[in-house]
C-alpha cells in the first residue's frame, strides 16, 4: 500500500484542476500509488492574501471531486491571517472535504500566530504539514526551518506535525526535530540522496517518516526510490510507504464518518 | 528486462557522508541485481585531491579488481593542474580508459577559459568520451565551507560547434539546462544528458518531447543518489519498447564502441 503525502496542482501539465487530476492520478497508477494528498492551486503563491488561499482551495476540492477514493485535500493558509485562515479551515475542513492543512513560506512555523491554527486544526484532527528547509545560502525571508518546527513542537507536544522535506538538508534537519516526539518527516521534494531514510530510522524510528513526493515538480519516481532503495526492513518500508500516513488521516475521516 | 548502461555513478569517498555503496563490490552488487551490464564508473577523489594521478590509478584498479567486468573508469582531468595532459596520456594509454570526467566547478575553471577549449580538442584527438558533471549536489544542502555552484554551461554550444570529434556527456545536468540553452545544445550531435537529475512527473516522457530519445542516456549518479530512483523513472513514463531500450542501454553502447 502506497500513499503520497505530498503533491500539487502546480506543476503537472494540464489547463483545469481535473485536467491536472487526472494526469497526477495516471502517473500514480503507474508506480502503484493508492492514494495522494493534494494541496494548493493552480499558481504558486508563497504568501497569498485570504482571497488567493480560497481560490487556491477551491480550486483543489474541485480537482478532488471526482477523485475522493483516491486522494485527500489539505487547506492552504497563510498565519499572517489567522481569522481568515480559521474560517478557512472551517470551511474545507470541518465542513468541506479536505482532511489536513498545508503552511508554507508565508510565515514562520515558530510564531505564536500557529498556535490557534494548530490548536483548531488538532481539534479537527486535520493533519498539519508545515514545509521546512535548512538553505545553506540563506533561508527566504519567512520561510521556515526544522528547529521552526522544534519550538512550534514543543509548543503543542500532543498534537502530531509533519515537518515538510525533512528539512532538505536532512542531517541537520532529523536532528532538529528529533526530540519532538510528536513530529514525522515528509520525504518529499528533495534529491534522492541515499541514506536519508536510514538516519531517519535511526535516529526517529519508522513511524515518523512518511513517504511523499511533490509531485509534479518532482517525480513519484525518484523520491519513491528513497523508501525502496533503503537498506530497511519491509517492516519500515511499510510504514513509511503508507501505513503511518493512513493512521494520522483514520482520525480525521472517522470524524467525518468516512469510512475506506 | 534488458541490460542497463548506467553512464553515472562513481567510486571511492564521497567527502562529506558514508554511503551504502562507497565500496566498490557494494556497489557493483547493487548495480548487478538490477540488470546493469555496464556502468561508467567516475572516482570522488576527482573532486578534490591534486593527485590526481594516482586517484585515477586507483579507479581503474578498483574497476579491474572489483567490477566483475562492469565498470569502466572514467578518469578526472583536472585541467589546472600542472601537467595534466600528462594524466590525460595515463587515462587513454597507460588505463585504457573510454573517457574522462571533469568537474569544472569543483576544479576552479570556466567553459569559455581557453584551457577548457583545449582540453575539449586533447580529449577528442585520443578519441576519449568526456562527460562533464554540472553539479554533484544540490547546492542549497552543500557543506558551508564548501559551496560550488552548478557549471555555467552559457558558452558551451559555441565551443562545441567548433570541435566536431568530441562526444559530450552532461552529467547531473537536467535540472540546470531548460528552454534555450538546452535546445542550442540538443542541436549538437555531439551532445548527449543522462536521467540522474531529471525531474517532474513522467520526466522522461516529457523530456523526450523536446529532444530526440538518441540524446539521452540512463544515469543514476548511484552511490551518492538511491539508484533506484533512476531506475523507477524508467517506469513512471510512458516509452515505447524502442525508445526504453535506446535510453537504457543502446545510446551509450553506441557512443562507447
Ligand atoms: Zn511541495
Amino acid at each position: 500500500m502506497i500513499w503520497d503525502l505530498h503533491c500539487h496542482l502546480s506543476g503537472v501539465s494540464g489547463r483545469t484542476p481535473d485536467e491536472r487530476m487526472a494526469q497526477l492520478i495516471e502517473f500514480a497508477n503507474r508506480m502503484g500509488i493508492e492514494r495522494i494528498c493534494v494541496y494548493m492551486g493552480m499558481h504558486w503563491s508563497s504568501d497569498p492574501k485570504p482571497e488567493d488561499f480560497r481560490q487556491q482551495n477551491d480550486e483543489v476540492i474541485q480537482a478532488l471531486s471526482h477523485w475522493h477514493h483516491r486522494a485527500f485535500g489539505f487547506a492552504y493558509l497563510n498565519p499572517k491571517y489567522v481569522k481568515e485562515s480559521l474560517a478557512e479551515l472551517d470551511r474545507c475542513v470541518r465542513d468541506g472535504p479536505m482532511v489536513g492543512v498545508k503552511l508554507w513560506t508565508a510565515h514562520r512555523c515558530s510564531a505564536s500566530e500557529l498556535d490557534s491554527i494548530v490548536e483548531r486544526a488538532a481539534d479537527m484532527k486535520a493533519v498539519i504539514f508545515q514545509h521546512t528547509w535548512f538553505k545553506v545560502e540563506g533561508n527566504l525571508g519567512n520561510e521556515s526551518t526544522p528547529l521552526d518546527m522544534a519550538a512550534l513542537a514543543g509548543r503543542h507536544p500532543n498534537v502530531p506535525l509533519i515537518c515538510g522535506h525533512t528539512g532538505g538538508d536532512w542531517e541537520k534537519g532529523i536532528r532538529a526535530i528529533r526530540p519532538h516526539k510528536n513530529v514525522s518527516v515528509d520525504l518529499a521534494g528533495f534529491d534522492p540522496t541515499a541514506g536519508v531514510t536510514e538516519m531517519a530510522l535511526r535516529e526517529l524510528g519508522a513511524e515518523r517518516i512518511i513517504y511523499g513526493s511533490d509531485a509534479g515538480g518532482r517525480s513519484f519516481a525518484s523520491q519513491l526510490g528513497k523508501v525502496f532503495g533503503a537498506d530497511i526492513p519491509e517492516s519500515a518500508r511499510k510504514l513509511i510507504l503508507g501505513e503511518n500516513l493512513r493512521r494520522m488521516i483514520l482520525p480525521i475521516l472517522k470524524l467525518k464518518g468516512v469510512s475506506l | 528486462m534488458t541490460g542497463l548502461i548506467d553512464v553515472n555513478v562513481t567510486l571511492s569517498r564521497w567527502p562529506f557522508r558514508r554511503l551504502r555503496g562507497d565500496e566498490t563490490s557494494a556497489l557493483v552488487n547493487k548495480l548487478r541485481e538490477h540488470h546493469v551490464v555496464q556502468a561508467w564508473a567516475g572516482t570522488f577523489d576527482g573532486l578534490l585531491h591534486k593527485d590526481i594521478s594516482s586517484a585515477n590509478a586507483r579507479l581503474a584498479e578498483e574497476c579491474h579488481a572489483h567490477g566483475r567486468g562492469i565498470l569502466l573508469p572514467f578518469g578526472s582531468i583536472n585541467p589546472t593542474l600542472p601537467d595534466w595532459e600528462e594524466d590525460l596520456r595515463r587515462c587513454h594509454e597507460v588505463h585504457k580508459m573510454r573517457g574522462i570526467r571533469l568537474h569544472p566547478n569543483y576544479h576552479g575553471y570556466r567553459l569559455g577559459e581557453p584551457i577548457f577549449a583545449k582540453l575539449l580538442a586533447a580529449a577528442a584527438d585520443r578519441g576519449l568520451i568526456v562527460q562533464l558533471a554540472v553539479l554533484m549536489e544540490d547546492k542549497r544542502t552543500q557543506h558551508p565551507l564548501l559551496q560550488i555552484a552548478p557549471v555555467d554551461l552559457g558558452p558551451l554550444p559555441e565551443l562545441i560547434k567548433q570541435k566536431p570529434g568530441i562526444r559530450l556527456v552532461l552529467l547531473n545536468s537536467l535540472q540546470v539546462i531548460r528552454g534555450d540553452l538546452l535546445l542550442r545544445l540538443v542541436a549538437n550531435e555531439q551532445v548527449f544528458f543522462e536521467t540522474a537529475c531529471l525531474e517532474g512527473l513522467g520526466g522522461i516522457g516529457k523530456l523526450i518531447e523536446q529532444i530526440y530519445a538518441r540524446k539521452l542516456l540512463f544515469g543514476s549518479h548511484a552511490p551518492l543518489f538511491y539508484f533506484e530512483s533512476a531506475l523507477l523513472k524508467l517506469k513512471e513514463s510512458v516509452l515505447d519498447e524502442s525508445t526504453r531500450k535506446a535510453i537504457s542501454a543502446e545510446n551509450a553502447r553506441r557512443l562507447v564502441l
